[in-house]
């Protein structure tokens, strides 16, 4: 996906989520670290121009909730969440860059749930890779992309060097020069 | 990536990088205690053994609800010394705990280089905390998360650290901590309490408080042990206090925003008053909240370790 293409996209999911939920007025967006933060940012803009109003946005970091800390090693370095808000009057969406097995989206679940009740709990994912390994599906979707298991997806984002957005999918083990099919 | 944390023996060993590591990790637990649910799941399946040979009711209990509030399975033993013969004794029990798994032994004894005795005979992480006149890495690390977060900064402060250095594990960890962190440190007390070589430190020494108060960004002021009161180290109470404790008219020779600490317990109108101890540049009791955030943040970086390298 290129720059205009992402933004297509967002600008949908804005409209479905203003659309599924009567508005915006109690819609939160919560950005799960770090790839979902900057696409949260996008997702208020957006429905900032649809609805007129500004939804709060939070940060949640999941490192504390993986289920592979026994196993990681050296351990993950955890960043701080930032839920500035009661979340529990809110249809909270969790926004990520990537959806792949899934295990990243539980880990933001039990995260959000630690903070409070919200009134329900929605996924907006720019890139449905899919591999799902848990039963986990979004609500939202840029694109559905069908990748090999061990290929990777990297998104790019507001990049440090200026470089244009992007979603991209790179062969297995070819890295940054990888192929790009999405 | 992240560095692996093995034991937490010392602040000697470390270098910046890890006393940074330790202190923005314990950002993230600051938070955690800060929530409705002050609990996270990730040392889920973890033991974390508190073995501690010296009475001590902060520490434990802050390493405890460290413990609890990773979700993992908290394990208190207290052994007064009188009750063992050490080493042999002190073996024995490491090998008895051994045999239970677990993953993280916190180790408080009146010997120095316990901590890394037992961390020699098992396959847990170890902490130190507390040993002997040697060291106490948490203590100094949230102390450092007290300062950074009142100050912004380590790097430039100067910091006071008065009473009875000599005899103070506290003051070396903090003294290694703070110099590697490129502060300034000043240690003031009696010339029978201050130790000899505060230069190999890297801090200067002071017999005079006022004088060592002047401009500090931090005063810390050390409990004096009712154990060492009537000894040959100092005459009497009264004279002590009169000369090196903490009071109004001392504390204003420090920066106006200077902050006041204390490890606890405190002895009041001893080293430090009552008015000054409860007063508006106190951080006493951000240091102890200070104090899970920074465990929480060992344990953590710890227990990923533990069980992965065999018994050295």
């Amino acid at each position: 996906m290129d720059a205009d293409e992402i933004t297509r996209a967002l600008r949908r999911m804005a409209g479905e989520i203003a659309e599924r939920n009567g508005g915006a007025a109690r819609v939160a967006l919560v950005g799960i670290r770090r790839g979902g933060v900057p696409l949260a940012y996008r997702l208020r803009v957006l429905l900032r121009e649809l609805e007129g109003r500004d939804v709060p946005v939070g940060t949640l970091d999941i490192n504390l909730y993986r289920d592979d800390t026994a196993t990681a090693n050296p351990s993950p370095v955890v960043g701080r969440s930032d839920l500035h808000f009661p979340i529990e009057d809110h249809d909270v969406v969790l926004v990520d860059d990537v959806l792949f097995t899934g295990r990243t989206i539980r880990a933001g679940i039990d995260a959000l749930l630690d903070y409070g009740r919200p009134s329900s709990v929605q996924l907006a994912v720019l890139v449905d890779r899919g591999h799902r390994e848990l039963p986990i599906q979004p609500d939202y979707v840029g694109r559905v992309v069908s990748t090999v298991r061990n290929e990777r997806v990297d998104v790019v984002l507001d990049a440090d060097d200026g470089s244009p957005d992007r979603a991209l999918v790179l062969e297995a083990a070819s890295g940054d020069s990888g192929e790009v099919r999405a | 990536m992240s560095h692996g944390f093995r034991h937490l023996l010392d602040i000697e060993s470390l270098d910046t990088r890890e006393i940074v590591q330790l202190l923005d990790t314990a950002e993230v637990f600051f938070d955690v205690s800060r929530r409705r649910i002050r609990k996270v799941p990730t040392l889920r399946g973890k033991t974390v053994i508190n073995l501690f040979y010296e009475a001590s009711t902060r520490t434990r209990t802050s390493f405890e609800l460290a413990g609890k509030r990773l979700s993992a399975d908290v394990v208190n033993i207290s052994v007064s010394t009188s009750s063992v013969t050490k080493g042999e004794t002190l073996l024995d029990t490491i090998k008895n705990l051994e045999a239970m798994h677990p993953d993280v032994i916190v180790v408080r004894h009146a010997s120095s280089g316990a901590p890394h005795y037992v961390s020699r005979h098992t396959r847990a992480g170890v902490v130190n905390a507390g040993d002997g006149t040697h060291e106490h890495p948490t203590q100094a690390l949230l102390d450092a998360f007290t300062m950074r977060r009142a100050k912004g900064r380590l790097a430039g402060l100067v910091v006071t650290i008065a009473g009875d250095i000599a005899h103070s594990r506290v003051a070396r960890s903090n003294a290694h901590l703070l110099t590697r962190m490129g502060a300034t440190v000043r240690f003031c007390g009696p010339r029978t309490m201050l130790p000899a070589g505060c230069e190999t430190l890297g801090v200067e020494a002071f017999d005079s408080l006022p004088r060592a108060v002047e401009g500090a960004d931090v005063v810390m002021m050390l409990r004096i042990q009712s154990e060492r009161l009537g000894e040959v180290l100092f005459p009497s109470t009264r004279e002590y206090s009169r000369q090196f404790g903490l009071n109004r008219r001392v504390l204003a020779m420090a920066k106006p925003d200077a902050i006041v600490m204390h490890p606890g317990p405190m002895n009041r109108g001893v080293e430090i008053d009552a008015e000054i101890a409860d007063g508006a540049q106190s951080a006493v009791l951000d240091q102890v909240e200070a104090g899970v955030a920074v465990r929480m943040a060992v344990l953590y970086l710890l227990a990923a370790e533990a069980g992965q390298s065999p018994l050295s």
